[in-house]
């Protein structure tokens, strides 16, 4: 098997370009999804008989907090392999990851008060599933902070990817809450093996919305790096070459 | 020793700021122990590594060939004994202060010194990382309350669990479960932040 494709993703020329040429196709690709998702979810989908109009923030809550949790585990492995194997590609998608990621945690846990007020009667109940989101933004904001601390790239790479690693405890904190304490939150309807609990013209705007957010966040990533690697390698004569042709 | 009087200094904010009723002052008891611990283990933290980092100790110790996770494990147990020991051990006064009974001590120590114990260890990964940064106290507060949040949780209940005459075992295995966690984990962490540091 040939493996150059593979190694050429440690090249930043190559990513730049690469990243480049895909931005387009993930932007335009989740500018549709998402449209029809959001039709799909807040005008033709029925409303809920409990929950009545409620529920249709569900649309834009769990793909967000889905996001959160997988952002944070991209940006830990690609943090992983920048300290392991010394790519400072790997490096630049981990420190392009985090602000994408904190934002998505900060749409997820708003977006989650905004229903909580009509449902619980309250914005914010100290529920294990909520207190662990919210430790996931200070573990992205802690991320960015030993980023901005640390003057020298390299040295802030190395840190930051060692942070980042050790708060991936978090993660399967906030995934498994709901099923390990008798949370507040109410369990996944969605996810589930065999038979999803809700009706199908609900749940497929909700699948749109999942593959939408995140080919959203493929074309912001990709953005991010391109512009992380612009501020890297800013003495490199390849990007001398490239940005004068 | 400065770090256990922060502690004593704390905890007797409270009365005065909250009110001097001891029935009150005993339900927040758990509260206030546990955030005044964790915010002075912080304030002690801060010094884990940096002298050492300043006078090129940790160089050496980095270039010693003995192994760094070795050595900076006892570094960091030499300063749970110094700062988080002591703190479990005035911290019957504190809560006395509060209204705790005594009967509820042994259950305060236990809880506080298990639970300083992990805080000492998860805080010398922060430690190190943020070795290398200016003014890195408020980075390094940051860095380590994120993650000290199983061990608050399971302290506090401990805490309150030992005040209501309660069993509390079963927080206090979970405490040191995570003691034991850290243990295992945190050392080699540090190492790999110092060495990072020391680039």
């Amino acid at each position: 098997m040939n493996w150059t494709w593979f190694h050429r993703l440690g090249s930043p020329p190559h990513i730049y370009k690469l990243a480049g040429t895909l931005t387009p196709w993930f932007a335009w690709s989740a500018a549709l999804l998402i449209t029809y998702g959001l039709i799909g979810g807040v005008v033709l989908a029925p409303t809920d008989y409990q929950q009545k109009d409620a529920y249709r923030i569900i649309y834009v809550h769990a793909p967000s907090a889905w996001l959160s949790l997988m952002i944070y585990t991209t940006m830990a492995v690609s943090a992983a392999i920048g300290l392991i194997w010394r790519m400072k590609v790997a490096h630049a998608l981990a420190a392009a990851c985090a602000p994408i990621g904190a934002w998505f945690t900060v749409a997820a846990l708003g977006t989650g008060m905004l229903w909580g007020k009509p449902m619980w009667g309250a914005y914010w109940a100290w529920d294990p599933r909520l207190t662990a989101e919210l430790v996931l933004l200070f573990l992205y904001m802690g991320y960015m902070g030993l980023r901005a601390g640390i003057e020298d790239t390299q040295r802030a790479d190395r840190a930051s990817a060692v942070l980042a690693i050790v708060g991936v405890i978090n993660v399967p904190i906030v995934k498994y809450s709901v099923e390990w304490w008798n949370s507040l939150h109410q369990s996944a309807s969605v996810m589930k093996m065999g038979k999803p609990d809700i009706v199908p013209e609900m749940l497929i705007p909700l699948l749109v919305m999942f593959v939408g957010f995140t080919l959203l966040f493929a074309a912001l990533v990709l953005i991010r790096l391109r512009a992380e690697i612009l501020r890297r390698e800013r003495a490199a004569s390849w990007l001398r070459a490239e940005v004068l042709a | 020793m400065q770090p256990v009087l922060f502690f004593v200094i704390v905890t007797t904010m409270f009365p005065l700021a909250l009110s001097p009723e001891l029935s009150r002052l005993r339900d927040v008891a758990p509260g206030v122990l546990w955030v005044a611990a964790l915010l002075s283990s912080l304030l002690a933290l801060e010094f884990l590594f940096r002298d050492d980092a300043q006078d090129g100790t940790l160089e050496q110790f980095a270039l010693s060939g003995q192994s760094l996770t070795w050595l900076l494990f006892a570094k960091t147990f030499s300063h749970w004994l110094l700062t988080g020991l002591p703190l479990a051990i005035v911290a019957p006064i504190s809560a006395g202060a509060l209204g705790v009974d005594f009967g509820a001590m042994p259950g305060v120590i236990a809880s506080l010194a298990l639970g300083s114990f992990g805080l000492s260890l998860i805080g010398a990964i922060g430690a190190g990382l943020t070795l290398g940064v200016q003014r890195g106290g408020v980075l390094l507060s940051l860095l380590t309350l994120p993650l000290a949040v199983p061990i608050l949780i399971f302290g506090a209940r401990a805490t309150e669990l030992a005040i209501y005459r309660e069993p509390y075992g079963a927080p206090l295995y979970l405490l040191a479960a995570l003691a034991v966690l850290g243990l295992t984990l945190a050392p080699l962490g540090a190492a790999a932040a110092v060495r990072i540091g020391l680039e």
